[in-house]
């Protein structure tokens, strides 16, 4: 008698078998384009709607200045080269500030969560700090910060790196603490080093929650660069800055152009780090595909 | 009950295991597999079954008594396929010749050579989650086996997938240790599966584990997935099943039976 040494038949599930059977259920080109962005797009129309109801509807004309229609706040902020020019070069200060105190909270957050995670007393040590630096209002850091480092941009980054670092040392640890026993058995069984194991095990299998640190951090590090602005008045005007200025002027246009715009920033950089979370591990991690990535 | 041979690969001597909290999971048990034997453990759950296998890869030290492993070429399967969900079946099979730096050109080639045993070449480019429970298990084999590994240590390696599935892959898992002649020490809860797989089926009690019973399994390999349905088979079953509920049944006569034509009995 010989053993069955056909080792892939009819038995086994193949790799495509469900995704067969339900591919007729999908819709595809247009319906599947339009199922998409349509959901989203409606309620953006409905938003607009709300908008333009409350600049005529509810405000008389002396009081429109309050809610700016759309179209006013287009033609004002976006249409007019000199307005347009002072909020982008704000802009582009406001995301200098944010990119380079997120990068820098990246570095310091990923060697603080890599070094917890190698030995409990170093956990016991930082950790608590880093809890009380997430608790500690960062508004009543920054004017120290200012006052201690001046109010350039130096200080701004600082705000960013304070707001920006927890999620990232939270998420990184929780990630690199979370791999399996059994796989940690696989490396011991192989005599694996610290190094090899972080390396091949810990780091790989701690990037879905990096990433989600990632996403979350990067929105805050945009809010610590408005925030920041708030306080450092005496220096090149970032977005925040212009916001409060708009705000002191009653050019309620160019105050809710500049909204727009710091929410599109927050907006863009939380969607890279969703695309790149996709493409480096949406292969294989569910969490990639999930909302707003 | 201790069966001493002189290439025996693994030792147990009277080996004890307390935890820390005070529970001992085993109470001075006496084993040894030798080498080109596939011994099965069954036993009760939290009888240190899986504590016995640990102890025997390195993963756990004994509290009392003496863990001998005569090989340093062993081969450990889990009960979940402890499959890296990042790496490729490609590079999940590669990963332990990876951690022993083998050459990149022998590890591929190991590599591709196991996956070809455990017939997953046309997915070897697929990550885990596209694959299905038994072929997962078997990347899991395939990892092991590029060690070519004289002892292999399985802890219900099939203890999560259905009955199709588990019988399946137990006449695979054969064809490998007829064709690759390693030595094996099998986990197992199924009696059914540890007949059909084992040259000897030890009994474990409950908690303290202590050895219970052993059994000599006569059939001859290959073995035929039919083996699972002629009386002697489902005889020694009973057996080894009496034994687990602490009713020693061994002495009882097998019953009179005609073996099926091309079986025979190794006595």
């Amino acid at each position: 008698m010989s053993v069955d040494t056909d080792l892939t038949g009819p038995n086994e599930a193949t790799a495509y078998g469900p995704a067969q059977a339900t591919s007729r259920l999908v819709p595809s080109g247009r319906g599947r384009w339009l199922s998409f962005w349509g959901p989203p797009f409606a309620v953006f129309l409905a938003m607009l709607g709300v908008w333009y109801g409350v600049s005529y509807l509810l405000l008389s004309p002396r009081r429109r200045f309050l809610v700016p229609p759309p179209h006013d706040v287009i033609q004002v902020s976006f249409l007019d080269r000199y307005n347009l020019q002072e909020l982008l070069e704000a802009l582009w200060l406001s995301t200098r500030v944010a990119l380079i105190g997120l990068a820098a909270a990246i570095v310091i957050g990923m060697f603080l969560a890599i070094a917890m995670s190698q030995a409990r007393w170093i956990e016991r040590s930082l950790y608590p700090y880093a809890v009380i630096l997430e608790t500690v209002p960062i508004l009543a850091l920054v004017p120290v910060f200012g006052l201690w480092f001046g109010f350039g941009f130096f200080s701004r980054v600082l705000v960013c790196i304070i707001i920006a670092l927890f999620p990232i040392i939270a998420n990184t640890l929780f990630g690199l603490q979370s791999v399996k026993q059994e796989h940690h058995d696989l490396f011991t069984l192989h005599d694996a080093n610290r190094f090899t194991r972080l390396w091949k095990l810990q780091l790989p299998a701690a990037l879905p929650s990096i990433f989600t640190g990632l996403r979350i951090s990067a929105g805050l590090a945009v809010i610590g660069a408005i925030v920041g602005d708030f306080f450092f008045k005496q220096a090149d005007p970032g977005i925040g800055i212009l916001i409060d200025l708009y705000r002191a002027r009653l050019q309620s246009e160019q105050m809710v152009a500049a909204i727009i715009l710091s929410s599109l920033l927050g907006i863009v950089v939380f969607w890279f780090f969703g695309f790149v979370a996709r493409r480096v591990v949406g292969s294989w991690h569910e969490s990639a595909g999930g909302p707003g990535s | 009950m201790l069966r001493e041979t002189a290439d025996a690969l693994l030792t147990f001597t009277a080996v004890r295991k307390r935890f820390a909290d005070g529970t001992v999971a085993l109470a001075g048990v006496d084993l040894s597999v030798a080498s080109g034997e596939f011994v099965s453990i069954v036993g009760p759950s939290g009888c240190g079954k899986t504590t016995l296998l640990r102890i025997a890869a390195g993963l756990s030290d004994p509290s009392d008594g003496a863990a001998q492993v005569h090989t340093k070429k062993i081969g450990y399967v889990f009960q979940d396929p402890t499959l890296l969900p990042w790496r490729t079946v490609q590079t999940n099979v590669e990963l332990f010749a990876e951690l022993r730096r083998l050459p990149r050109d022998e590890r591929q080639r190991r590599a591709n050579d196991a996956i070809r045993l455990v017939g997953l070449s046309d997915f070897a480019h697929h990550h885990p989650r596209a694959l299905s429970g038994g072929m997962r298990m078997r990347v899991s084999l395939a990892r092991s086996l590029t060690l070519e590994p004289e002892l292999f240590l399985f802890d219900e390696p099939f203890g999560t997938l259905d009955d199709i599935t588990r019988e399946r892959l137990n006449d695979e898992l054969l064809h490998l240790y007829f064709t690759q002649r390693f030595s094996a020490l099998f986990v197992t809860h199924s009696v059914t599966e540890a007949v059909f797989m084992s040259t000897r089926v030890v009994v474990m009690s409950g908690r303290p584990g202590q050895m219970q019973g052993a059994f000599t399994v006569p059939f001859e390999y290959p073995r035929s997935p039919r083996l699972r349905f002629t009386e002697e088979f489902i005889h020694l079953a009973g057996e080894v099943s009496a034994c687990l509920r602490g009713r020693s049944e061994r002495q009882s006569p097998p019953p009179r039976s005609r073996r099926p034509a091309g079986e025979t009995v190794r006595q």
